[in-house]
C-alpha cells in the first residue's frame, strides 16, 4: 500500500497531525496498534483525572464544548473527547494495526505492520513517551515475596495487598497513587527523587490558567538556556479533582505517608534510601517559588493584581529531621513496590539510524535527523507544553508546515 | 537573574572551559571515564600517610602538579599521637571542599559575584558503633550538618538555589548520601 504520510499512533498528537495534514490535503493514514486513545483506555488507573482543566484541551479544529470548563476530565470523558475528535474530521485511522518496523527506502520509508506494509515519503511518530516504565536495575534484587507493579499496571487499591507499599517516584502519578493507597488503609512510604512541586490553585486561579496566561507554557525550545536540561525536567506534581486539592508531599505527610529519599539500593534484606531528600525538596520548593514569582510579575505587569488574591508563598516542604535511610524487607511489613519513576519511549520497531547512544531519537524540535521523519509529544519538543494535549496543536501545525515544505 | 548581571563576574572559575569540556565529553563519553587513586602507607600506631598523584582520565594517565599527602591519625584522647586529622574529618573536608567548589562554579555560571564563602560542617557519631559496644549503632555518621555563610551579590533565594545546585552536582555529596560498592583485596607482601 502507498500513501504520502504515515502517522504512527492515534492519540491526541497523531490525530492533531492528521487534522493538519487533512487541512493541507496531504494523503495519509494513521496506524494504531489498538484503538483511538489506546493508552488512555488500557494504561491508566481508574480514578485518574487529566491534570489540565477541560478548557485547556485545544486541538486543531476542536475543543471543549461542555459547561464545566474548569473541571478535570475523568478517563471515560478523556477517551470520548479524543474519539469525538477523530470522528469530527473522519481521521483515517487504521485500528489494531501494529507497526513492526520502519525502514528507509528509496528516499522514503517502508512501514511494516501486522496488517500489511505501507510505503510513504514521510513518517510522523506520535507514539508518546510513556511506553516503558522506568524501573531501576536494583528491582532485580527484590525478593519474590514483594509484589512489584508500575503505575501503568495500577488500577485501584483493591489490587494491592493489605500492608506496606513503597511508591517509588513523587511526581504526579506517584503522589496521587500514594494518596489513594494511604486513604484506602495501606501504609505507604514514598521514595522521593527529583520532582517539581506546584499548587493546584494560586491567587484564586488554576495554576495552568496562570501558566497559560503568563506564557510559561509557550516558552520555546530555542529561547531557553539549556534545552537538554529542560527536556529532562520531571513533569509537575499536579492532580485534577473536583475539590481542586493540591497533593504535595506535605499533604501526603499529613495523611500519614512516610517520606524517604530516592531508592538507592537493596542490600542485606533492606531497601536503602538516599540521604539527599532534604535537598531535593528544597530544589523543588525553590523551583515552585520561581514559577510563582514569574506569575506575580506577569500579574502586576498586566494589571491583574486587583482582580485576583494577593501573592503569597506556600509552607516549605516539611522533611523530618532524620528521614529513614533503610527499610527492612522483613520487619517493615512491606508487601508491594509500585514504580512511578517515569517512562521511556519504545522505539524497538524503528530501524532508521536516528537513535543516539542512549536510545533517544536525534531531532531538532521534532524534525528528526532523517529527511521526512517527524516526532510529536516529547517533553519540551518545541514548547514547554509539548506533552500536554494542549501542546499538540502548535507542534502539529508547525511540523505539518515543515512536512508540506519537504514534500513540495 | 542575579543583581549584578551587567558587571563582569569573576570567581576565578573558567566556566567556558568547563562548558566546552562538557560538550566534548558529551560527544566522546569514553573520555569521561576517570579513575581517582590514593596510596596509603601505615606510619605507626593509628598514624598513616596517604598520597595522591596520578589519576586516569581523558583516555590517558594524568598527574597532579605535585604529589599531595594527607596525614591521618586519632587524637590524644584516644591514646594516639594526633599527627593529623581523623579519617572522618577528612571525609568532612572532602564534602566541604566539593560543595564549596561547586558553589563557586555554579555562581560563576549564573553570574553571581562571590566575596566570601564559609562552610561549617559537623558530623554526629555515636562511638558505641565503632567500639563494638552496641551493634544497633552504625559506625559512620548519624548525620552531617552543613552551614554556609555567603557574601555575594545575590538574593537569599538565589543563594539557596546556588547551594542546592551545588549539592545536586557534587560527587562527594553523592558518595556520602548513596550506597557505594567497596571491594577490598589483600595480598601478602
Amino acid at each position: 500500500m502507498r500513501t504520502t504520510t504515515v502517522v504512527i499512533g492515534a492519540g491526541h498528537a497523531g490525530l492533531a497531525m492528521s487534522h493538519c495534514l487533512t487541512a493541507r490535503s496531504i494523503d495519509h493514514v494513521i496506524l494504531e496498534r489498538g484503538e483511538v486513545a489506546n493508552s488512555w483506555k488500557t494504561e491508566r488507573w481508574d480514578s485518574l483525572r487529566l491534570l489540565t482543566p477541560n478548557w485547556q484541551s485545544r486541538l486543531p479544529g476542536f475543543g471543549y464544548q461542555g459547561n464545566d470548563p474548569d473541571g478535570f476530565r475523568n478517563m471515560p470523558q478523556t477517551i470520548r473527547f479524543i474519539e469525538d475528535y477523530a470522528a469530527s474530521f473522519s481521521a483515517p485511522v487504521h485500528p489494531h494495526t501494529n507497526v513492526t518496523s520502519v525502514q528507509s527506502q528509496n528516499g522514503g520509508y517502508r512501514v511494516a505492520t501486522d496488517r500489511g506494509t505501507w510505503d510513504a515519503r514521510t513518517v510522523v511518530m506520535a507514539t508518546g513517551y510513556c511506553n516503558v516504565p522506568a524501573v531501576p536495575a536494583l528491582a532485580a534484587a527484590l525478593p519474590a515475596s514483594i509484589r512489584t507493579l508500575s503505575s501503568k499496571d495500577y488500577r485501584n487499591p483493591g489490587q494491592i495487598e493489605p500492608g506496606g507499599v513503597l511508591v517509588v517516584g513523587a511526581s504526579a502519578s506517584g503522589t496521587q497513587i500514594a494518596e489513594e493507597l494511604q486513604r484506602a488503609g495501606r501504609q505507604v512510604t514514598i521514595a522521593v527523587g527529583e520532582h517539581i512541586r506546584a499548587p493546584r490553585t494560586y491567587r484564586g486561579r488554576d495554576i495552568k490558567w496562570w501558566m497559560d496566561a503568563a506564557g510559561v507554557l509557550n516558552d520555546r525550545y530555542d529561547e531557553i538556556d539549556d534545552i537538554a536540561r529542560a527536556r529532562n525536567v520531571p513533569s509537575l506534581q499536579l492532580a485534577g479533582s473536583d475539590d481542586r486539592r493540591t497533593i504535595d508531599l506535605n499533604r501526603l505527610t499529613s495523611l500519614g505517608v512516610r517520606m524517604v529519599g530516592r531508592l538507592a539500593g537493596v542490600a542485606s534484606g533492606k531497601l536503602q534510601f538516599s540521604g539527599s531528600l532534604r535537598n531535593l525538596c528544597e530544589m523543588s520548593d525553590l523551583k515552585m517559588n520561581r514559577l510563582l514569582e514569574r506569575i506575580d510579575e506577569w500579574a502586576t505587569a498586566n494589571g491583574m493584581d486587583r482582580e485576583v488574591d494577593p501573592p503569597h508563598r506556600f509552607e516549605p516542604t516539611q522533611v523530618e529531621a532524620s528521614p529513614p535511610l533503610e527499610l527492612s524487607l522483613e520487619k517493615s511489613g512491606l508487601k508491594t513496590v509500585l514504580w512511578a519513576a517515569g517512562f521511556r519511549p519504545d522505539y524497538s520497531w524503528l530501524e532508521v539510524p536516528v537513535l543516539d547512544r542512549k536510545g533517544r531519537i536525534r531531532h531538532d524540535a521534532g524534525v528528526v535527523a532523517a529527511p521526512g521523519m517527524y516526532l510529536l509529544g516529547l517533553p519540551f519538543l518545541r514548547k514547554r507544553k509539548s506533552t500536554l494535549i494542549d501542546g499538540a496543536a502548535d507542534d502539529a501545525r508547525d511540523l505539518a508546515a515543515h512536512l508540506a515544505q519537504y514534500l513540495a | 537573574m542575579s543583581m549584578t548581571q551587567n558587571k563582569p563576574v569573576d570567581n576565578g572559575v573558567n566556566v567556558e572551559a568547563l562548558l566546552s569540556a562538557r560538550q566534548a565529553l558529551t560527544e566522546a563519553p569514553q573520555a569521561a571515564q576517570f579513575k581517582w587513586r590514593a596510596t596509603c602507607d601505615w606510619v605507626k600506631g593509628t598514624h598513616s600517610r596517604t598520597s595522591v598523584e596520578g589519576f586516569f582520565g581523558l583516555g590517558e594517565e594524568q598527574k597532579h602538579r605535585t604529589n599531595f599527602t594527607f596525614d591521618a591519625d586519632h587524637p590524644e584522647i584516644f591514646a594516639s599521637e594526633d599527627h593529623g586529622a581523623t579519617p572522618v574529618e577528612i571525609v568532612l573536608a572532602g564534602l566541604a571542599s566539593c560543595l564549596t567548589a561547586g558553589i563557586a562554579t555554579v555562581a560563576q555560571n549564573r553570574g553571581i559575584q562571590l566575596r566570601s564563602v564559609k562552610g561549617t560542617l559537623e558530623g554526629g557519631m555515636d562511638l558505641q558503633g565503632i567500639l563494638g559496644i552496641d551493634s544497633d549503632v552504625r559506625n559512620g555518621f548519624d548525620g552531617i550538618k552543613v552551614n554556609y555563610t555567603i557574601d555575594a551579590d545575590a538574593t537569599p533565594e538565589e543563594l539557596r538555589a546556588l547551594v542546592a545546585q551545588s549539592q545536586k552536582r557534587s560527587a562527594v555529596y553523592d558518595i556520602v548520601t548513596n550506597p557505594t560498592n567497596v571491594t577490598v583485596d589483600v595480598k601478602k607482601a
